[in-house]
């Protein structure tokens, strides 16, 4: 997809996805109806998944855990990485599962609410057959995601009136 | 001692800036949103930032020669040809300046004679009027319309022009009107300038922030080079405005006299600046239209989101500033920006501290992210609603 209307709504949407498709259309200087279609077409298409809130879940007490866990795997015949992945990444507790060159195959994140339930989660990947190996690491402390900075919010140094 | 006395009447009674005490007002909110901010919400691209950087790691620390850097005044000599069709020789018709705000004042002092009169057409940034008083002239306003977007137009500059009218200094993009001068506006002005024999101080700090087209300026017309001192710097377009770096390109008399004011005043510009300002000019034109395509889609919604709200408001051309009519509210725009700061911690500047028909209008600014604008929107839209409903019956026609 090259056309540049497409991926302009695109970039606004990822970065404000409560946008509406009035307020697009003015800034883009389109119309409405053009706006709303490409955007059905968008989700018709499986280009936008799904729209969320990015939570500081610290801020609201509630304290979550992350691990990355490096699975080195060996695939079967007939049972391929794409299977193999298929079969961790539904468990509810992985967000998200990558195949990698290097070290090892598969990085797999997790976000559960304890220790005990990553300890839970990597027996349970152990002790499939074609798993060989499992190496995990915790998350100590979170400076930046999807882009977004936590550790302290974009300070804005200006001064708030200037002529 | 009586200090107060010993200071020199032009500067005693000068007065304050009408921005100042809207200032202390807003910092005792720390929570507001401020729309009253004049200046980028972008940092300087890393880039540019790293260059000034690597300078420093080799030492460059000196003064430079009082003109400039030669490879920059050859930069900006390269800059204005391409991106605005003006030609100006970098070794004796371009200076580098403390911001544009020097440039200013350069070119006022060079220019202006006691008792001389110097055109402002006003709404128009803070501190042409006093950079002519402190030159000795007498600033003489030109109040432009909303219904003519706040063009300047033949009439009311041949009205306001008198045997002691030397020049005249005009901000198109405006701050705070957003308004800008196209080709056609100027072509009908040419002809009163040339035979006033009148200078044209054009402060184009904002011309990179032009939406729907390209920058225009008056000197790029046949004959108007001679009668004009374009003044601009690399604040807006490049989100540099800590830096201080400005210029003046000028026939190569006028700027010879700049030159020696400059000289004994200010020596020279920041080196670290001037560095940094090369690389902007050399390698920064992407970044600067990246920033300039946020601006417009802010710009769009936020004339939009005035509209909705039932605040008239021309639609800016340029710059980063919208400037509503408040008058249909029944209160004053000082009022009103004072209110809303109260009421909903949202920050705007009242139209009259940039002049003569800024008065019943309100500065908003969209340098700032599209969220906050959002934010800031909404509650401006939830004031004027309450505001409204206080109004008399009578009132609502
Ligand atoms: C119209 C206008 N001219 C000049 C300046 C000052 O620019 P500089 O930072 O280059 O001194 C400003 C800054 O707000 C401005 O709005």
């Amino acid at each position: 997809m090259t056309d540049p209307l497409r991926l302009e709504i695109l970039s606004l949407l990822e970065d404000n996805a409560r946008l509406s498709a009035e307020q697009i259309a003015h800034m883009l200087d389109v119309s409405v109806e053009t706006v709303e279609k490409i955007i059905d077409e968008f989700h018709s298409q499986g280009i936008i998944l799904k729209y969320g809130a990015m939570v500081h879940w610290c801020k609201v007490g509630q304290q979550r855990v992350n691990a990355l866990v490096d699975v080195k795997v060996t695939p079967q015949h007939g049972y391929g990485f794409d299977s193999v992945a298929r079969r961790i990444y539904l468990f509810p507790e992985v967000q998200s599962v990558y195949l990698m060159s290097g070290a090892y195959d598969l990085s797999v994140a997790l976000e559960v609410g304890s220790m005990e339930e990553v300890g839970r989660f990597v027996e349970k990947l152990a002790s499939f057959d074609f798993v060989v190996s499992t190496t995990t690491h915790f998350v100590l402390k979170k400076y930046k995601e999807d882009g977004v900075i936590l550790d302290e919010p974009d300070k804005d140094q200006r001064l708030v009136i200037s002529p | 001692m009586n200090l107060e006395k010993k200071i020199s009447p032009v500067v005693r009674d000068l007065p304050p800036s009408g921005i100042r005490r809207f200032f202390d007002l807003v910092n005792t909110r720390p929570d507001a949103i401020s729309l009253g901010v004049g200046e980028p919400d972008f940092i300087t691209p890393w880039h540019i930032r790293e260059a000034c950087v690597d300078s420093l790691e080799r030492g460059m620390t000196s003064y430079t020669s009082n003109q400039g850097m030669p490879e920059l005044l050859d930069a900006i000599s390269q800059y204005l040809e391409e991106r605005f069709s003006l030609s100006y020789h970098s070794r004796s018709e371009i200076l580098v300046t403390f911001g544009a705000s020097e440039a200013i004042d350069l070119a006022l002092r060079t220019l202006v004679a006691p008792g001389d009169e110097v055109l402002i057409p006003e709404p128009c940034y803070i501190s042409y009027t006093s950079c002519v008083q402190l030159a000795g002239g007498i600033p003489v306003t030109i109040p432009t319309k909303p219904q003519n977007g706040f063009k300047l137009t033949v009439e009311e500059l041949e009205k306001a022009i008198t045997p002691r009218t030397k020049a005249i200094i005009v901000c198109y993009p405006n701050n705070p009107t957003g308004a800008v001068m196209r080709k056609e506006d100027w072509e009908p002005l040419v002809e009163l300038i040339k035979k006033h024999e009148l200078l044209v101080i054009s402060d184009e700090i904002y011309a990179e922030l032009t939406y729907r087209g390209t920058h225009f300026s008056p000197a790029s017309l046949p004959g108007m080079k001679e009668h004009t001192l374009v003044i601009s710097g690399v604040s807006k377009a490049f989100a540099m405005t800590g830096w201080r770096i400005g210029y003046v390109a000028a026939p190569a008399v006028l700027l010879q006299a700049m030159l020696k004011i400059h000289q004994y005043t200010a020596l020279c510009a920041p080196i670290m600046g001037q560095i940094a300002a090369l690389e902007a000019l050399k390698n920064g034109l992407n970044e600067c239209q990246a920033m300039v395509s946020q601006y417009d889609r802010r710009r769009r919604f936020v004339v939009k989101a005035f509209q909705e709200i039932g605040l008239s408001c021309h639609e800016p051309q340029g710059a980063f500033y919208v400037f509503p009519s408040i008058q249909s509210l029944g209160m004053s725009a000082e009022q009103f920006a004072e209110e809303l700061i109260e009421e909903e911690s949202v920050a705007v500047v009242p139209g009259h501290v940039f002049g003569q028909n800024g008065y019943g209008h309100i500065r908003c600014s969209y340098a700032t992210s599209l969220e906050r604008l959002d934010e800031a929107l909404r509650r401006i839209e939830r004031f004027v609603k309450r505001k409204r409903q206080k109004l008399p019956i009578s009132s609502i026609s």
